[in-house]
């Protein structure tokens, strides 16, 4: 069961080796992790994804509370708005080029650089759709790929 | 003490920042160890009449004589030591410190700002090694953050859950200077313990205990921490319920009161095991199940519902699952508590477990030779459980954790959780400064002792009269005892030949050394000891191959006990 987890903590340096630390040292697996300052300078917000029961989720949101730069943790919700970004390089020639500038049509993805051998195309979603873009992409010959990890906010105030 | 400058609003320089703010402290003894990047800080206290300072001949000494400072008065010892293996040689403390919930501010030199990240000499990453084994750290890169940062170091060590807390202070910001303003109050938006317990959790924990029958209060160290101890009794007494402590909870309740069971756990008693095992309701106040504690997990008290009072959330449900947790400050909540609980006798349960108490003792083999056990039985007879005891890690620990005889609460000094050889000697050092009038006795065996036996320099340079016992098996005794019940008796390096002649060792330091090798002589031996004023180190030769017993062999559970005399 995957988890998604908001912590807000203090914009120090040093901050992200304490969570990540934590991570390891108590044997929990990071899924993935997003971090950046918040609308407040002085407050960062990281996003983590972790997979675990119910009682390593407890554990890890306990643990994260008792770290002292940590403000505020929150278990965000399945009905919450979590965003992906992905970056894809994808080969294309003039051939296959159509193909491909539909796909990034129905994906309501955008084409940030293209050459003769390769475009880059920027797409932003959740992982369902990350993932079936990049399955469909796959065809063509995926180059390489950055993702930013998952960011979440909770719906409503 | 004399001489003690107030420097408030002056322009001064970090390093007399640090002196003053630990003035503010209230801080009278310091440990400490110099070296290349703490020499300001130590140019700054030669001028300073107003501590106590004390150099041990180790840095792991330092940490562990302030965290025994720390354990006898509940408040945060303070060491400071230089960057790259000053500090690296304080992991070992830290660590002990740490995982026994122990305050204590370490201030750690590092190299100067410029050079960070450099692999400068004497560079280590001091912030990041200590991460895991500190409540907190900082590294002070603006000498404006100084005063401040050392308000919020005291503060997070000493409240909540306490811990050390590591201050690393390049060499520049201890040069800089700044106009010292010490904060009144540490302000941190991010860490606020609760103290309080949640009124409506503690009328159910009250419930249960108004059911139950067979109910056990479970105490560890938290109850010494919060100072809780009346408040146990009055609870145990009032509810009529037995109580066992844990390694860390010795002394939270005299151990000779009708309800004390003693220790539970791999070590511990016949009775309090049992009684846990059988108990339908288990009170467990500031203690964490540790495995040393619980045996097989899922055969540990397996009929009976939970309560957990502790202030650290994370140690709620961490290894059970528990029924009614309550987060807070355990003297605040066992008063709550007291006022909920109905007054009441569980007669039968109780003569159970006296009746246990009659059948199934603590014993050992009574005969002419010299056993550990007899050494400390005599040793708690004739302190009558008043000084301090500090102990290293092994058989002699078990055997003093047994046989001590413990009244007080911050009398028993021990390394329970990370389990540190070498700890007693400097902790007993670091209590005989907090409380001089008071004995102290560090028990040690004869491979620990060992392992700091380097301070018998600073005890007789400073006139820290301790007493050191040492159980002189002339083994690795608790591992020696594992290798003879599960390794087919292969003594695999446990075997400690070329031993130096401890009196001599002791006359060399100008200490006293006294041996003994009968069991006649114990007494008049310590007898003798407590008379001297002077640092007395006592080589008892008992029986090498003594085993601790009660043992519930790891991964066994509790009432899967060896008694050993059988």
């Amino acid at each position: 069961m995957k988890h998604t987890i908001s912590i807000l903590v203090e914009n120090h340096f040093g901050v992200l080796a304490r969570v990540a630390g934590l991570f390891s040292a108590r044997g929990f697996n990071i899924e993935s992790l997003a971090v950046g300052e918040t609308e407040d300078d002085t407050i960062s917000r990281m996003t983590i994804i972790v997979s675990g029961d119910e009682n390593i989720l407890e554990q890890v949101m306990k643990q994260l509370n008792k770290l002292i730069d940590v403000i505020k943790v929150n278990e965000i919700s399945a009905s919450s708005v979590k965003r992906d970004l992905l970056l894809v390089k994808v080969s294309s020639n003039k051939n296959n080029r159509k193909d491909l500038m539909q796909l990034v049509d129905i994906f309501r993805a955008k084409i940030i650089d293209i050459s003769s051998g390769s475009m880059v195309i920027e797409i932003t979603g959740d992982e369902d759709k990350i993932l079936a873009f990049l399955e469909l992409l796959t065809p063509f010959g995926i180059k390489e790929v950055a993702r930013t990890g998952i960011i979440a906010l909770s719906r409503g105030h | 003490m004399a001489k003690c400058p107030n420097k408030d609003g002056k322009l001064i320089t970090g390093a007399e920042i640090i002196t003053e703010s630990l003035i503010k402290e209230n801080v009278d003894v310091i440990f400490g160890y110099p070296g290349g990047q703490v020499i300001p800080i130590f140019d700054t206290l030669y001028d300073y009449d107003c501590f106590n300072f004390i150099l041990p001949r180790h840095e792991q000494a330092v940490v562990h004589a302030a965290d025994g400072y720390a354990r006898v008065t509940g408040r945060a010892g303070v060491g400071i030591v230089t960057s790259g293996p000053g500090a690296t040689n304080t992991v070992t403390g830290l660590a002990t410190a740490y995982m026994d919930s122990i305050p204590m501010v370490l201030i750690t030199g590092q190299v100067p700002t410029h050079l960070i990240g450099n692999d400068a000499f004497q560079e280590s990453d001091v912030t990041g090694i200590t991460r895991p084994i500190s409540k907190h750290n900082f590294l002070v890169k603006d000498i404006k953050d100084l005063a401040r940062t050392i308000k919020e170091a005291f503060h997070i060590a000493e409240s909540g859950r306490p811990g050390p807390v590591v201050i690393d202070i390049p060499s520049d910001i201890q040069k800089a200077s700044f106009e010292f303003n010490y904060p009144e109050k540490a302000e941190i938006r991010s860490y606020s313990p609760s103290y309080e317990g949640n009124i409506k959790q503690i009328k159910k924990a009250a419930e249960l205990i108004n059911k139950s029958k067979k109910a056990v209060l479970y105490v560890g160290g938290g109850v010494i921490i919060s100072g809780a101890y009346k408040e146990l009794i009055a609870l145990a007494e009032k509810a009529n319920i037995p109580v066992t402590m844990t390694l860390m909870g010795l002394g939270s309740m005299p151990s000779d009161h009708q309800l004390s069971m003693g220790m539970l756990g791999m070590h511990g008693t016949y009775y309090a095991n049992h009684a846990v095992q059988k108990s339908d309701l288990l009170i467990s106040v500031g203690a964490r199940f540790d495995d040393r504690v619980t045996g097989k997990l899922s055969e540990f008290a397996s009929n009976a519902k939970i309560i957990h009072i502790d202030i650290d959330p994370t140690s709620i449900a961490k290894n059970v699952k528990v029924d009614v947790p309550v987060v807070g400050d355990a003297k605040n909540i066992l008063t709550k508590l007291i006022s909920e609980v109905a007054e009441t006798k569980h007669e039968e349960w109780v003569s159970t477990i006296d009746n246990w108490k009659k059948t199934h003792p603590l014993e050992y083999k009574q005969d002419d030779n010299l056993r550990p056990q007899y050494v400390l039985e005599i040793l708690a007879e004739i302190t009558e459980g008043k000084a301090i005891i500090t102990t290293d890690v092994g058989q002699h620990q078990m055997w003093a954790a047994q046989y001590s005889n413990i009244k007080y609460p911050r009398s028993f000094l021990t390394s329970g959780g990370l389990g540190t050889m070498g700890f007693g000697f400097p902790a007993g050092l670091g209590a005989k400064l907090a409380v001089p009038e008071k004995d102290v006795f560090i028990i040690a065996g004869d491979g620990g002792v060992q392992m700091n036996i380097q301070e018998l320099s600073t005890a007789v340079d400073k006139n820290i009269p301790v007493k050191i016992v040492i159980i002189n098996n002339g083994f690795l005794g608790m591992v020696r005892q594992w290798q003879e019940l599960f390794y087919k008796k292969r003594y695999s390096e446990t075997i400690l030949t070329g031993n130096p002649d401890f009196v001599k060792l002791a006359e060399a330091y100008n200490a006293v050394g006294i041996r003994v090798t009968k069991k006649s002589e114990v007494r008049d031996a310590f007898k003798q000891a407590m008379e001297i004023d002077n640092t007395v180190v006592m080589d008892f030769v008992v029986e090498p191959e003594e085993n601790v017993f009660p043992f519930v062999p790891a991964g066994k559970a509790l009432h899967e006990i060896i008694r050993g005399l059988a």
